[in-house]
């Protein structure tokens, strides 16, 4: 079984935070979901301190072989997700990752000391990444300002705190290194890369946001060397993602370094793809000669 | 929304594979029908599924369509044994993937998921049902047509189109829906709130059902609120998931921005604000 800063996952699969409404889906799906659950933890959506509403549509744009976001983080806010969401959440059959993020270093810290109290929540994720609201790459693109963070933020919880790095950095190996320097306790990537597409006929930005960030089969090279990257800098263990659709893609973040992977947009196209890339992961990995898997492990 | 009538029937929690048993031309759109074997056979109309080609999604070489797209399933016929149901929808050529969906054949295979979405609400009591379709909006409104029927409620149903070629769709019901076209070519030169105008000043105590381009969908909205009538919209919005994950198929609501696919796609009109 997999181990995740400290906590057993059943399976190496989890979901990228943003991607899943749990509570969402199970409404749509009923029980069948929790039978049948497609990932092995899950990763909430991220929260702020403040409610929000999210940018204005449109807030999607197809591209070749991915898309564009510029969602923007809509959210209950901290008290509405504790009082709300958190209780639904704790039904799902896995453990469960809380994605925090602040506009300030106090908002940071106010958030992981409240989530952290909570017995329900195995780990949480701080999003120092979001390409869709103002302050979110400026962190992520600093090795200094997200050391910043971490230090802020380390000794409010006692959970496991894992950095979600931004792929719109210059190093992001650098980065890494100075969020585990920090105390962090496991490092994510990829986020979505920004982009832009313009409506077309009047060439003016299609999104609401006017920018967003690009996830799907398009990224998944560039997820593949910032996780080999960043796996090759640091010694916490790394969450990989980044256009995993298929069992294989996930074999490769893997081979690369990632302790556990993340599906993302994947989910998009199927509510199920989750459980269908573990399936397709398990295959491989136990058509893999003996040798092979000892030494890789 | 609180006190909810609208009803839903629970998807499978993952995208299947049905197999197109039917495709044919009707006028400027294309019509499938896909068996759906596992699913269920109760969707509520108004509801809708995700669908994509089981085969060469992706390929005009741009690498799209790579999101599945949304359809309001435009008619259901169950199959024998209480499960699964053949399931009809109306397709418009206006992007890679509802071209690559109009190139199925009987025997392809069609990937879908669903239905997602809330249907319809039954009119209350003393209340004619007023069915307003506009273009590829005239699918949901068939099938709810189709199930009012079943009940012994004849609609008045008033379909909108550009122009003969989209008018064909009016065919495909069972009675005889008003038709009107922008270019007089087929029923009455006006736009369908015109008709529905007039329906509603002889006898307002109707409940409107309307599916159809936003400007018909929001005069439709403006007509009702005017006339305090009550009104239910089916709205279309693209979206990556169909099932709430993505956050990417919202409207403004009174109660601020709502997802179309997971709180909608049907709306109470007096929910949703003016906007665009």
């Amino acid at each position: 079984m997999p181990d995740l800063c400290g906590v057993q996952l059943r399976g190496p699969i989890l979901n990228a935070s943003g991607t899943f409404d749990a509570i969402a889906a199970r409404r749509a799906f009923g029980d069948a979901l929790l039978d049948a659950f497609p990932f092995d933890c899950f990763v909430s959506k991220t929260i702020t301190v403040a409610p929000r509403q999210g940018n204005p549509p449109p807030r999607l744009w197809e591209t070749a072989s991915g898309m564009l976001n510029s969602i923007g983080l809509p959210n209950k806010g901290l008290d509405g997700f504790l009082a709300h969401d958190l209780p639904e959440l704790a039904r799902l059959p896995v453990p469960l990752c809380v994605s925090v993020m602040g506009f300030d270093s106090g908002e940071l810290a106010r958030l992981v000391a409240a989530v952290g109290a909570r017995p329900e929540v195995a780990l949480i994720e701080l999003n120092l990444s979001c390409p869709n609201v103002e302050t979110g790459v400026l962190v992520g693109a600093d090795p200094d300002a997200t050391a910043a963070a971490v230090e802020r933020v380390r000794a409010e919880a006692e959970l496991p705190l894992i950095a979600k790095l931004s792929p719109n950095a210059a190093d992001p190996a650098a980065v890494a290194r100075a969020a585990e320097g920090a105390g962090a306790d496991g490092v994510s990537l990829i986020n979505t890369i920004r982009g832009m597409a313009l409506h077309p006929t009047t060439r003016e930005p299609w999104l609401g946001a006017r920018s967003g960030g690009l996830s799907g089969a398009a990224v998944r090279p560039v997820a593949l060397e910032q996780v080999a990257a960043v796996a090759a800098a640091v010694e916490v263990p790394v969450v990989g993602m980044g256009g995993v659709a298929s069992g294989r893609d996930a074999a490769d973040l893997l081979a690369v370094g990632a302790a556990v992977v993340a599906v993302g947009t994947e989910s998009f196209r199927d509510p199920a793809a989750g459980r269908r890339i573990s399936a397709e992961l398990a295959a491989i990995r136990s058509a893999r000669p003996a040798a092979e898997r000892g030494r890789v492990g | 929304m609180t006190d909810d009538r609208r009803p839903r029937t629970l998807a499978p929690p993952e995208r299947r594979i049905a197999e197109v048993v039917e495709a044919r031309r009707l006028g400027a759109y294309d019509l499938i029908v896909a068996r759906d074997a596992i699913g269920p056979a109760n969707p509520r109309p108004g509801q809708f599924y995700m669908l994509a080609a089981g085969e060469r999604w992706g390929a005009d070489g741009d690498g799209r369509p790579y999101l599945p797209r949304a359809f309001s399933f435009a008619r259901v016929r169950p199959l024998p044994g209480g499960q699964g149901a053949d399931l009809s929808f109306l397709l418009e050529d206006v992007g890679p993937g509802t071209r690559r969906l109009g190139e199925l054949a009987a025997g392809d295979p069609l990937a879908l998921l669903g239905p997602l979405g809330h249907g319809f609400a039954p009119p209350p009591e003393g209340r004619r049902p007023l069915l307003v379709g506009g273009g590829i909006g005239a699918a949901p409104v068939l099938c709810w047509d189709d199930e009012l029927r079943a009940e012994g409620v004849e609609a008045t149903v008033l379909l909108g189109f550009r122009g003969a070629g989209h008018a064909a769709a009016a065919d495909l019901f069972v009675g005889a829906p008003e038709v009107c076209t922008d270019d007089g070519s087929v029923g009455r030169r006006a736009l369908v709130t015109e008709p529905l105008r007039a329906e509603l000043e002889a006898d307002p105590a109707a409940t409107v059902y309307a599916c159809g381009p936003e400007p018909m969908l929001e005069a439709v909205r403006a007509l009702c609120a005017e006339l305090d009538v009550p009104a239910e919209l089916a709205l279309e919005a693209g979206m990556a998931c169909g099932y709430g994950a993505c956050f990417g198929c919202v409207v403004p609501t009174v109660d601020g921005y709502a997802r179309v696919c997971v709180d909608g796609p049907v709306f109470p009109a007096d929910r949703l604000v003016a906007h665009a």
